[in-house]
């Protein structure tokens, strides 16, 4: 791996000596792009360490059959619901999330009207419905960009979408773009094969020449890419990559988490939200379920699920990360009440279930609630907005951020959704 | 335009005999480039169509008090042009030819050889149509597994298209009419259905209806499909009523026998019977937000209807359509502001596809006369090409100076054209140039075609839409970077094995400085500063004189920078 070089000396971080090998280099005079992390105190570190996971289910999961059950309604479907740790119940197929329950809350009165997967994907990632004339950041860029400016320790990308594309940055810019990597954790052209010395060489004689051009004033997108040089560069050397090799976790953590995509991505998110990356996606599809879908369920998607979910909550807990950790459970939209003629259920926005919690937010209850066979929302019903001005509050960020498109629209952040707030403590 | 400035021409004819001779061997030889420096060109020589386009301009230059960039020098012109029109950075043969010349019409006949010349002619056909097959399906249109798409067959009737310099209607009319098959190795080869291949079949056709109007003619009904649209005057009727004219296509899966694998697609033109199955009045129905159905019958977005009769015999839908698209001055206003945008790098409108009344253009005067004067030049591309290069803002110098300081359109501000804006090559515009410097192209050219698309492939997002250029991780982010850092293709141009490129620049009898300075030509169309001739010098000292891995270290330097992956 590149980043665990063989010319380092023992001892020290790749990082640090190449900042070394940069400072007597025979071509000193020229300055090297390369960050230099400051090192803070453990105290500070602990400081406004706060971070937020999504785990996101493509293809829309079946809330009814997880965390809504309609046991006796005719298409309520097979599965019973069982007892939790929490105020709640939910699907007998989720028996070690239910453990956890009590960190966790059921937003049970979702009411969207995106019932298409890119839409629906768009509009539940960023609060806003596709409109050809504005990209709309993503959440993960927005919850990037406010809690970045407080981890100038943070070496690798602050938004990491793990097993799956996620949003865009929009109009942020580029720099606040989701860096996916697989649940592997491998990256692609990582590794130079050339010696340290050699590495750093060539960095200078690259920023001599980046610099030259941004000098020349020929726009933003000079800068821009030198902006992300460094950004590469620090990356390509930085210690903080360890926390993509969630092969070095115990056999048992792995075991424990689930030794499959979704469970390494959960347990790489642990990793990365302990470095300080304030925003990690994982993604968990499979759930577009048209046909077939109990036996699906039951014995594909939800064991997947029960491990991974509630290892991660469990796991955050233990390390006191949760009280820092927003956790979003989330797709696109539900699934319709009624069971179709393939013995599936089709896509539905009008009545479904989201769930989250840490990060201060109360768990162990449910907000809101659909009716007899889960066909209507009978109480407030909430949006993505609203979920995501939730998670604002709860992550301590301004509800009145606003920010300006390139044509000059004011955007206020959640898209003026309104806080939760059985949820806020 | 002043006349060129400042030309020392530095004839060498030592140095010309040595060219000729290396031409002779086939290799290429730095250190004899020519030594004229910025040369702006008035050779830009007037067609009517430019002198529009510098009027209008000018004009607004003038309203705003607006001082444009001065001329681009030959050199980075050239770098400009051969990334814009046949999508590669100019070899430094060919780069140097053109600062040799010292005719006063070098400008246009440069252009003249990449548009029209033999030499050209592969390569201008590859980026063309690669350039329009993204526009029309997308980067990842027909890579996914149920998809009807052939690639190939879109392939093979663009470059088709654009050998035989098809004028643009008759594309137009082609795409929007077309039936038969998808692949070019199977019955009824009509590459041209592949447009619309996967568009017609779901939900009515409502893809074909977006994808037709926002293409062809920059009108996005799409958000009308499911309300009224909340800028502007469009109606949810105006959408199906356009809708209506895609109902008698059917893309039917052809199979192959006694499988129940897909052979190929076809796109056929089938009666239509209407919702309520009167096929002589023809009707669709949809639902407006509150809940009422309303009916609709195919009417052009200018109100004109045809008849109702859903038989095939009776009214082509689809034909009808096609000619109301050839009558509309949407059509000529939609090619231009996307041909300007592809050389200029922004539409005259933002987005360059949105020309409804609610979206007021940057040039509205220059949008309407280029239009009418390509509909008067027979819709031939070329010739629009031709006229934007040889335009004043495409001479421009990308560099901001006093005087057009506000002329940011990045920030929002409509663009004003007074300097050329940089920004970004496109991931195969990377590709061709990179196998041009160094990284040669291997194996057959069916292999080199499918090492393209892996090497593109790497950048398609996996839930790409369907709109070529938001699938695409090619954006200047960190993977990017990434790649350019340590990837294969970029390994390959700076290796040095025996008969690489390197290798051969190394083994030429030439000084250190010029080899350095040929690299600075070749990558950056710019000779090396002193201080970066000194950093050769340096890296050279540090490789222990080793020259081929001291370029080694400068190419790879030159590769990766922002000078190099812009265009500017």
């Amino acid at each position: 791996m590149a980043w665990q070089n063989s010319n380092t000396p023992s001892g020290m971080s790749r990082r640090h000596f190449l900042q070394h090998v940069a400072g007597a280099s025979a071509m000193a005079g020229t300055s090297l792009a390369l960050g230099h992390s400051l090192r803070l105190h453990a105290a500070d570190l602990k400081r406004n360490r706060k971070s937020a996971i999504l785990l996101w289910m493509g293809g829309g999961p079946s809330t009814i059959d997880l965390w809504d059950l309609k046991p006796g309604a005719p298409t309520g479907g097979p599965f019973k619901p069982i007892s939790t740790s929490g105020d709640v119940q939910i699907c007998e197929h989720l028996p070690m999330v239910a453990k956890q329950m009590q960190h966790l809350a059921l937003v049970r009165s979702m009411s969207t009207r995106e019932a298409d997967h890119n839409r629906g994907r768009y509009y539940m990632h960023t609060g806003y419905v596709p409109n050809p004339n504005v990209e709309h950041p993503s959440y993960g860029a927005v919850l990037a960009h406010e809690l970045a400016a407080q981890r100038t320790d943070l070496e690798i990308p602050p938004f990491i979408s793990v097993g799956g594309a996620s949003e865009g940055p929009g109009f942020l810019g580029m720099a606040w773009a989701p860096f996916s990597v697989g649940s592997d954790g491998n990256i692609r052209n990582l590794d130079m094969q050339i010696d340290d010395r050699r590495l750093i060489q060539r960095m200078q004689a690259l920023d001599l020449i980046e610099r030259g051009f941004v000098s020349q004033t020929r726009g933003a997108a000079g800068e821009d890419h030198r902006k992300i040089l460094k950004k590469t560069l620090d990356l390509m050397t930085s210690n903080q990559m360890e926390a993509f090799r969630v092969q070095q976790e115990p056999q048992s953590v792995r075991e424990r988490y689930g030794e499959n995509p979704f469970g390494r991505g959960c347990l790489m998110a642990r990793r990365l939200v302990e470095v300080g990356v304030p925003f990690i996606e994982v993604d968990n599809g499979g759930w577009d379920n048209h046909t077939t879908i109990h036996n699906t369920l039951q014995t594909q998607k939800l064991p997947m699920l029960d491990r991974a979910m509630s290892a991660l909550v469990e796991d955050l807990q233990q390390r006191g990360l949760l009280q820092d950790t927003a956790i979003i459970w989330m797709g696109e939209f539900g699934r319709t009440p009624r069971i179709n003629g393939d013995s599936g259920r089709d896509h539905w926005a009008r009545s479904w279930s989201v769930v989250v919690g840490g990060a201060g937010m109360r768990g162990g209850v449910a907000v809101g609630q659909t009716n007899d066979d889960g066909t209507e929302v009978e109480s407030e019903p909430y949006s993505s907005e609203d979920v995501m001005a939730t998670v604002c509050k709860a992550l301590g960020i301004s509800l009145e951020t606003t920010y300006t498109s390139k044509n000059g629209r004011p955007m206020k952040i959640a898209n003026g959704g309104k806080v939760i707030k059985e949820l806020i403590v | 335009m002043s006349e060129g400035r400042s030309r020392q021409i530095i004839d060498l004819a030592a140095c010309r005999k040595l060219t000729n001779l290396v031409a002779a061997v086939g290799i290429i030889i730095f250190g004899c480039y020519s030594n004229r420096s910025i040369a702006g060109d008035s050779s830009t020589a007037e067609l009517p169509q430019v002198k529009l386009i510098n009027e209008h301009t000018r004009g607004q230059w003038g309203d705003f008090g607006i001082k444009p960039s001065p001329l681009e020098d030959d050199a980075k012109w050239c770098r400009r042009l051969f990334l814009d029109l046949v999508g590669r950075i100019p070899k430094y043969e060919e780069l140097n030819a053109f600062l040799k010349n010292k005719d006063a019409k070098r400008r246009q006949k440069l252009v003249d050889e990449l548009l029209d010349g033999e030499a050209y002619r592969e390569e201008f056909t590859t980026h063309w149509a690669t350039i329009w097959s993204n526009i029309l399906i997308g980067r990842t249109g027909g890579t996914n597994r149920t998809s009807l798409i052939s690639r190939a067959g879109m392939a093979k009737y663009l470059r088709d298209s654009l050998v035989s310099n098809k004028p643009y209607n008759r594309m137009v009319y082609e795409l929007i009419t077309a039936t038969g098959g998808t692949d070019p190795d199977r019955a009824q080869f009509n590459g041209a259905v592949n447009f619309l291949i996967d568009r017609v079949n779901e939900e009515g056709g409502a893809q074909a209806t977006a994808a037709t109007s926002r293409i062809f003619l920059g009108l996005q009904i799409q958000c009308t499909q499911c309300h009224n649209h909340p800028f502007n005057q469009w109606k949810q009727q105006k959408f199906w009523d356009f809708n209506a004219f895609f109902r008698q296509a059917r893309a039917l899966r052809r199979y192959i026998p006694q499988t129940r694998d897909v052979d190929f697609a076809e796109l056929v033109d089938q009666d239509f019977a209407g919702e309520s199955s009167h096929p002589e009045e023809a009707e669709i129905f949809y639902l407006e937000r509150n809940g009422l159905s309303r009916v609709a019958f195919p009417v052009f977005v200018d109100g004109t209807a045809i008849g109702r009769s859903g038989y095939v015999s009776e009214v082509n839908r689809r034909v009808e359509l096609a000619k109301f698209v050839m009558a509309s001055d949407y059509l000529d206003k939609m090619i231009v502001n996307r041909m300007w945008a592809q050389f200029l790098g922004y539409a005259f409108t933002k987005p360059l596809d949105d020309l409804g009344p609610h979206n007021s253009a940057s040039h509205p005067e220059l949008l309407t006369k280029l239009g009418e004067a390509m509909r008067n030049s027979s819709y031939d591309l070329r010739a629009l090409m031709r006229w934007i290069v040889l335009s004043e803002p495409y001479q421009l110098s990308s560099r901001i100076v006093s005087g057009n300081e506000q002329d940011e359109p990045s920030l929002g501000e409509p663009p004003k054209f007074s300097r050329f804006y940089a920004r970004q090559m496109s991931a195969e515009q990377l590709y061709q140039s990179l196998l041009t410097v160094g990284g040669q192209a291997r194996g057959s050219l069916e292999q080199q075609q499918v090492e393209r698309d892996r090497w593109l492939g790497q950048f398609v997002q996996a839930f790409g839409t369907d709109e070529g250029d938001e699938a695409t991780t090619f954006n200047g982010t960190i993977p990017q970077a990434l790649m350019m850092f340590n990837g294969e293709l970029v390994k390959r141009a700076t290796q040095l094995d025996d008969g690489s490129w390197l290798k051969q620049i190394e083994a030429m009898p030439t000084k250190p400085a010029d080899k350095i300075n040929g690299l600075f030509l070749t990558g950056l169309a710019r000779r090396a500063k002193p201080e970066e001739i000194t950093m050769g010098a340096k890296l050279l000292q540090v490789r222990n004189g080793k020259m081929g891995e001291m370029l080694q270290d400068l190419w790879w330097a030159i590769l990766n920078s922002n000078e190099f992956i812009l265009v500017h």
